[in-house]
């Protein structure tokens, strides 16, 4: 899947210009701070939100994705170019299209208090989607929702109980159980674990790790703690303000960061080992407000290395090292 | 190092419609003068609730049902216990010698004054009689060097205020002021004591380490970032120089980058101030990087209490242990702990980690262990000890 | 279900609801067993006619035979009010319900839709919700002619709107719930998400008002009926009955109080109906809304 897109809000451009791939079977973390533009993404991926340009492809040969560039870059307003958008291109599904599409992708929220209807059991919340695309019914989702709730580690005799009867973390397996219900290629979370407790997050990681195993699912990670990504995903992107610095697999992002924020990153990321006191780098200023972002590229402000260059243009995301990319004008 | 605040055999219910949640349970602890502890939990840990009991904000249903908090007031030199303490005389602690910060610093502004005039209502309300010396010796100038025919006309007044500020700094609760200040128009008179609170105030600001104090205390709460906010919040709790601040959570809600600034913060103002610090957080690596001793909690219980380097070089209590493992680090496979966190209600009995425990006992299910120390100044409450 | 006996208990913990639950409680009892306490004459094919004990306009104090006395026209005043706790009843219900339908209705479409059709909706009730309520009521009891059904007309014209906005507004705020949105991402049809995620979550506002408004309508009911613009005379309805007193309610100047009976009698049990849903009103929102019942 890949995708290049932009969503003005009034004024804000919560997400600008990203461009990324995630392969099949790949569990990519999307890492930054608020107002990044990453809840965005993630969102728009499985479009519960419509992006105001680009193209997001789901599963689509590259062929289809080459022919689509070309039309455009001829820019001639072609009928084949808009045939080809509608059947190919997420942003232009509708109807039945995006339907079956929401089979295939799910989102899981980021809070499990609000993201489960309180007013409904929890058998109706996991079912749902079972009954929504009509894949099962009656008795057979009775059997399905069982099976559901007890791969997520809960067990069939809570299915009456309503989601204020649960704790945070199993009403996050909730959650996840309902995305898994239609059987879902992809799932993209929304940092499904920062609401929870430490040792409750490992265990959510670990169900989240084995589920994948299970079922060969692809997934979208999105958090804030840099820790997580490194310690469980296969590629990592680094947004700030509404645009990826730096793309790259964890060991390279973590032990050899090239771009300026991400080195700030993980130097003020805190972890549980005295001896790591020393030497930090405290990033000077606030983080832009996506609606106000600084001119060029929109980390100089804080940055140390900033030139008079990078207060005008915007640095464009290149390959320094088989698949590492940065977007900086002096990478480290 | 000297005990600022001595916790023994504290013990705090909630009476819910549901059942009785222990929420903290016979807890010993000791926090020091000059340092910085941590207290790390997870939910239901009741390191919220420690908190609260110090200041005595315990929300109903709580109870505080028996136990005692000693404080050792460094300028009256004497031992006062908290618990037993009439509620004016806790009001004068709160804020003054002990005061606190919230997780969200949204929620502790008041959205419809300014970052000054909030910071300011600190000031005005412990340090009155400083702020009327000051302004009476502001007035005094005024008497002695004013020339001109501005100042003569004006003279009866600087007298006036002179007097009344005199009142101000000499006695707690002075009647005339108090009966001006009822009077909308003479209430005016007092306007000095605004202005003094208000220098005091942007000092304050600058002490956070806020760009242009000046200005931004003029600004509202929703102005500022939410990094700013809880600077300001930080302002308002240092005002009066307290000798202990308690911080829940202070940084959770922050970005990354902004919590290293704010951790920054936390110690250049151990350093500064030397005020102690209760820093309550369930985030380990916070942890490790502002506190000098940690101690952390499970199910209203104290499970080990030691420094930073013992706590996490040489974690002892299995609960710690675990604990430590199931955060994500680099290179380490995630450890997970068995089981969920004990049930509010309805604890196990003796040792409420037990049902997880990899190394439980039988004498683990029947009676909790006692807090010993194994090692200097290491204590740890377990049977394996 | 544990949790609803949670609640229950939580209710009869305070001693204001259950004050509420009584009195209600009492008044459903009367409307029941009104038959056996205040039998219609036989003779009789409407229940809801008050027998008359002759014809002298003066009211009559309580006596044996008339333990409330008799207003104006020897009405029996027992009789009427006792009866006059089922009309209360029935015009409560009838215009709530009608008027919680229509706001359910319109308030979801203009909320959960917006747009177009929520700006038509909202100047629609703009136009019901400028008029001065009474004005109104009166213009279409008077259209129609008075009897208690046009009065129930007339109010569930002049109630909807309130209904609408109050349904409108609960919409507006749980369109941006996660769990709509996560039940959008799900692919539920917009029927689905309005029915079985955003209504049930509404509902209970709602509800908490209508019990908080049946006592508004009884007395709005009894307000048109006093000016005579509601059910004919004789009919066992308290507004009737005060109309009834109004010529009554302050007697000659030795003895100004002298039919206390004709105005007070009806005046006490619209009150304590009143009351007694407002309490109830006040016990189903501590009831209903999952987090003030925490604790």
């Amino acid at each position: 899947m890949g995708g290049v897109f932009r969503r003005p809000v009034g004024a804000v451009r919560a997400v600008d210009g990203v461009s990324l791939a995630i392969r099949r079977g790949q569990w990519l973390g999307l890492v930054g701070e608020s107002g990044c533009g990453k809840t965005t993404l993630a969102k728009t991926v499985v479009r519960l939100w419509k992006p105001t340009s680009g193209h997001i492809y789901f599963d689509i040969p590259d062929e289809i994705r080459e022919e689509i560039e070309v039309l455009e870059s001829q820019a001639k307003n072609n009928s084949k170019l808009a045939s080809l958008l509608k059947q190919n291109d997420l942003t232009f599904f509708s109807g039945s299209r995006l339907h079956s599409f929401r089979r295939r992708a799910q989102l899981v929220h980021q809070d499990p208090f609000t993201s489960l209807n309180p007013r409904m059991k929890i058998k109706n919340i996991v079912g749902e989607p079972l009954r929504i695309h009509e894949v099962l019914s009656g008795p057979a989702v009775k059997t399905a929702v069982e099976d559901l709730v007890g791969t997520v580690g809960l067990s069939s005799g809570q299915l009456e109980r309503y989601p204020h009867q649960f704790s945070g973390g199993q009403r996050q397996r909730i959650a996840i159980a309902r995305a898994l219900a239609t059987k879902p290629e992809f799932i993209a979370f929304d940092e499904p674990t920062s609401a929870l407790d430490v040792s409750v997050q490992a265990q959510i990681l670990n169900l989240l790790k084995d589920l994948k195993k299970e079922f060969g699912l692809t997934y979208l990670y999105i958090t804030h703690e840099l820790l997580i990504a490194e310690s469980v995903c296969d590629y990592i992107a680094v947004m700030y303000v509404g645009r990826v610095v730096e793309m790259g697999r964890p060991e390279e992002i973590f032990h050899a960061p090239r771009h300026p924020y991400s080195q700030c990153l993980i130097a003020a990321t805190p972890v549980p080992d005295p001896k790591r006191r020393v030497g930090r780098i405290v990033l000077p200023g606030e983080v832009p407000s996506p609606a106000n972002p600084p001119p060029g590229c929109t980390f100089h402000p804080r940055c140390s290395r900033a030139t008079k260059e990078c207060s005008e243009l915007e640095p464009e995301l290149k390959p320094i090292s088989g698949d590492h990319y940065v977007a900086c004008f002096h990478p480290l | 190092m000297e005990d600022l605040i001595k916790i023994r055999d504290l013990t705090v219910r909630f009476y819910t419609y549901e059942g009785v949640v222990h929420a903290i349970n016979d807890l010993d602890l000791d926090i020091r003068r000059g340092e910085t502890l941590g207290i790390v939990g997870e939910t239901g840990s009741g390191k919220t609730m420690t908190a609260l009991a110090i200041l005595r904000l315990i929300p109903y249903p709580g109870r505080i049902e028996s136990g005692s908090v000693s404080f050792f007031d460094k300028s009256t030199r004497a031992e006062v216990e908290l618990l037993k303490l009439r509620e004016d005389r806790m009001r004068s602690i709160r804020g003054n010698k002990i005061s606190m910060v919230f997780q969200e610093p949204g929620a502790a502004l008041n959205p419809v004054y300014t970052i000054g005039d909030q910071i300011s209502e600190v000031f005005l309300l412990h340090r009155r009689q400083e702020l009327g010396r000051q302004a009476k010796q502001r007035v005094d100038s005024l008497l002695s060097n004013g020339s001109g025919p501005a100042a003569t006309l004006k003279r009866p007044f600087w007298r006036w205020q002179s007097r009344i500020y005199r009142k101000i700094a000499e006695g707690p609760n002075p009647l005339e002021p108090r009966i001006l200040s009822h009077i909308p128009v003479f209430r005016r008179l007092l306007w000095r004591l605004r202005d003094e609170a208000r220098l005091l105030t942007v000092n304050m600001l600058k002490d956070v380490e806020i760009p242009d104090p000046g200005r931004v205390a003029a600004q509202y709460p929703h102005n500022l970032s939410g990094g700013m906010k809880q600077r300001a919040v930080i302002a308002m709790a240092l005002a009066c120089s307290p000798e202990l601040l308690i911080a829940d959570e202070p940084t959770t809600s922050l970005d990354v980058t902004i919590q290293a600034q704010m951790l920054e913060l936390f110690r250049r103002i151990k350093v500064d101030k030397g005020a102690s610090v209760l820093f309550i957080t369930h985030n380990l690596g916070v942890a490790s990087e502002v506190c000098d001793r940690v101690a952390v909690m499970y199910a209203g219980r104290l499970c080990e209490v030691a420094t930073v380097e013992e706590m996490f070089l040489h974690p002892m209590h299995p609960y710690t242990k675990a604990l430590l493992e199931a955060v994500p680090m680099p290179g380490r496979p995630l450890q997970t702990i068995p089981g969920a966190l004990a049930d509010a209600l309805n604890p196990p009995s003796g040792c409420r980690f037990h049902p997880r425990c990899p190394s439980a006992m039988p004498i683990c299910q029947q009676e909790r262990a006692k807090l010993k120390e194994v090692s200097k100044d290491h204590m740890v409450a377990c049977h394996l000890f | 279900m544990s949790d609803w006996k949670l609640r229950a208990r939580q209710l009869a913990r305070n001693p204001l609801s259950l004050a509420g639950v009584i009195i209600i409680s009492i008044f459903i009892i009367i409307a029941i067993i009104a038959p056996l306490i205040a039998p219609t004459p036989p003779g009789r094919s409407d229940p809801y006619r008050i027998p008359r004990d002759g014809y002298f306009s003066q009211p009559q104090p309580p006596s044996e035979e008339h333990p409330f006395g008799t207003t104006e026209g020897q009405y029996d005043i027992f009789y009427g009010v006792i009866w006059g706790t089922r009309s209360a009843f029935r015009v409560a219900f009838v215009v709530i319900a009608i008027t919680v339908l229509i706001g359910i209705i319109l308030g979801s479409l203009a909320g959960y839709f917006g747009g177009v059709i929520d700006e038509i909706i909202m100047r629609i009730t703009d136009i019901f919700m400028a008029f001065p309520w009474l004005i109104l009521a009166m213009a279409i009891v008077a259209a129609i002619g008075p009897s208690l059904k046009s009065v129930m007309i007339a109010l569930c014209t002049v109630w909807w709107p309130s209904y609408a906005r109050l349904i409108r507004g609960d919409i507006l705020a749980l369109r941006e719930e996660d769990y709509v949105e996560a039940a959008r991402g799900l692919g539920a049809s917009s029927r689905r998400i309005i029915l079985r995620h955003v209504l049930p979550n509404a509902i209970y506002p709602t509800l908490i008002m209508a019990s908080l408004d049946v006592g508004a309508v009884v007395l709005s009911a009894a307000a048109l009926s006093f000016l005579g613009l509601g059910a004919p005379a004789g009919y066992a309805d308290w507004g009737q009955m005060t109309e009834f007193a109004r010529n009554w309610i302050v007697g000659p100047q030795s003895d100004p109080l002298k039919f206390w009976y004709a105005v007070l009698i009806p005046g006490l049990f619209i009150l304590f109906f009143v009351l007694g849903w407002n309490l109830l009103g006040d016990a189903f929102r501590d009831i209903f809304d999952p987090r003030l019942a925490r604790r």
